[in-house]
């Protein structure tokens, strides 16, 4: 844990700031830049700038490593699963078509192309994206600092 | 782009490695604001928080393990032939620039293939305002598939380098939650 109060007061005072920026990148990607990487890499680095504040036990304790793992999975059979039911809806493989009726369903707009179904495609599949991603640059950082040696400051949290 | 070159020259010159690793991140916040003068702002947000940050702080992690004072070099007389090879290379690449279109052409090969499709038909196909994320998330949705993938995969690998989870061990710090499989 840093014993600067300037440091751990900033860092409290940003790191919702940064999660509310990723959140936006993420939902908000369909209209202004960024998408389910740029969201998941911010809130991941976010999570980083916790746990070098705070120390590795506390943020730990907030994010279990097994959730981490857990999201790692999760993200990429989200997407995948997105593309199968796609498929099993009677279009191809990540056709998001499907998913708000087929071609000329009800959510079509011109030419029988289904833009309800390519919204919400999108929506779950960068949702995915964004999920992989930030579950992987925190594992990657409770690889590092849980090396002996790299992090101790945060045995004596 | 000047600002870079110099970045680059002291990331050269210097020996002590805190300073580097600083003046790293300081390349990739330029580098970012380079990418948004391109109007390339997704690629420049990630280049902000991989390059500037994450990347800073993993090397900061691996200095606590290394020490942070590069080696002088043992035999500072065989440098020709690095020289060569790095002035024929670089010279091959700025030869090859010249080919290039200039930036912004309309007439340049990647703007005349598919794009004016993306452009005009996506609005009505996939009916979102911002026609990066309409190609790569719908019509290059295998691609991102792919790609996802791979940070997917780069996870199992950290996960499987040795010595990441032996802190786990310790009898104090919540080991109910872990895997009894792995030994």
């Amino acid at each position: 844990m840093n014993r600067n109060p300037i440091v751990r007061e900033v860092c409290d005072f940003m790191l919702p700031a940064i999660l509310l920026v990723a959140l936006y990148i993420q939902f908000h990607g369909e209209y202004s830049p960024g998408g389910g990487f740029q969201a998941g890499v911010v809130f991941g680095a976010g999570i980083w700038m916790y746990a070098l504040v705070h120390g590795l036990e506390r943020t730990q304790r907030i994010i279990p490593p097994a959730v981490v793992r857990f999201g790692v999975s999760l993200g990429l059979l989200l997407y995948i699963g997105v593309g199968f039911a796609c498929l099993l809806l009677g279009e191809n493989f990540l056709d998001y078509d499907a998913l708000g009726g087929g071609h000329g369903g009800h959510g079509g707009e011109q030419d029988g192309h289904n833009t309800h179904g390519q919204h919400l495609g999108i929506l779950l599949i960068e949702l995915g994206v964004g999920i992989t991603v930030a579950a992987v640059m925190v594992t990657v950082f409770y690889g590092f600092a849980a090396r002996r040696g790299v992090y101790n400051p945060s045995d004596s949290d | 782009m000047t600002l870079l070159a110099i970045t680059a020259l002291a990331i050269v010159r210097l020996r002590g490695l805190l300073a580097v690793t600083m003046l790293a991140g300081i390349y990739s916040f330029l580098s970012a604001g380079l990418l948004t003068y391109l109007d390339a702002v997704d690629v420049a947000m990630t280049e902000a928080a991989v390059g500037a940050g994450i990347t800073t702080v993993l090397l900061l992690l691996t200095l606590a393990l290394t020490g942070t004072e590069e080696a002088a070099p043992s035999r500072p007389r065989r440098r020709i032939i690095p020289l060569a090879v790095v002035t024929v290379t670089g010279a091959a690449l700025i030869y090859a620039t010249l080919d290039m279109p200039h930036f912004g052409n309309p007439d340049a090969p990647a703007q005349v293939h598919v794009a004016p499709r993306y452009l005009e038909q996506s609005g009505a196909e996939i009916g979102i305002p911002n026609v990066v994320t309409s190609v790569l998330a719908s019509y290059r949705a295998y691609d991102t598939l792919g790609e996802v993938m791979v940070v997917f995969t780069a996870a199992i690998g950290v996960l499987l380098l040795p010595g990441v989870e032996r802190h786990r061990r310790r009898p104090d710090a919540g080991d109910d939650d872990r895997d009894s499989g792995a030994s």
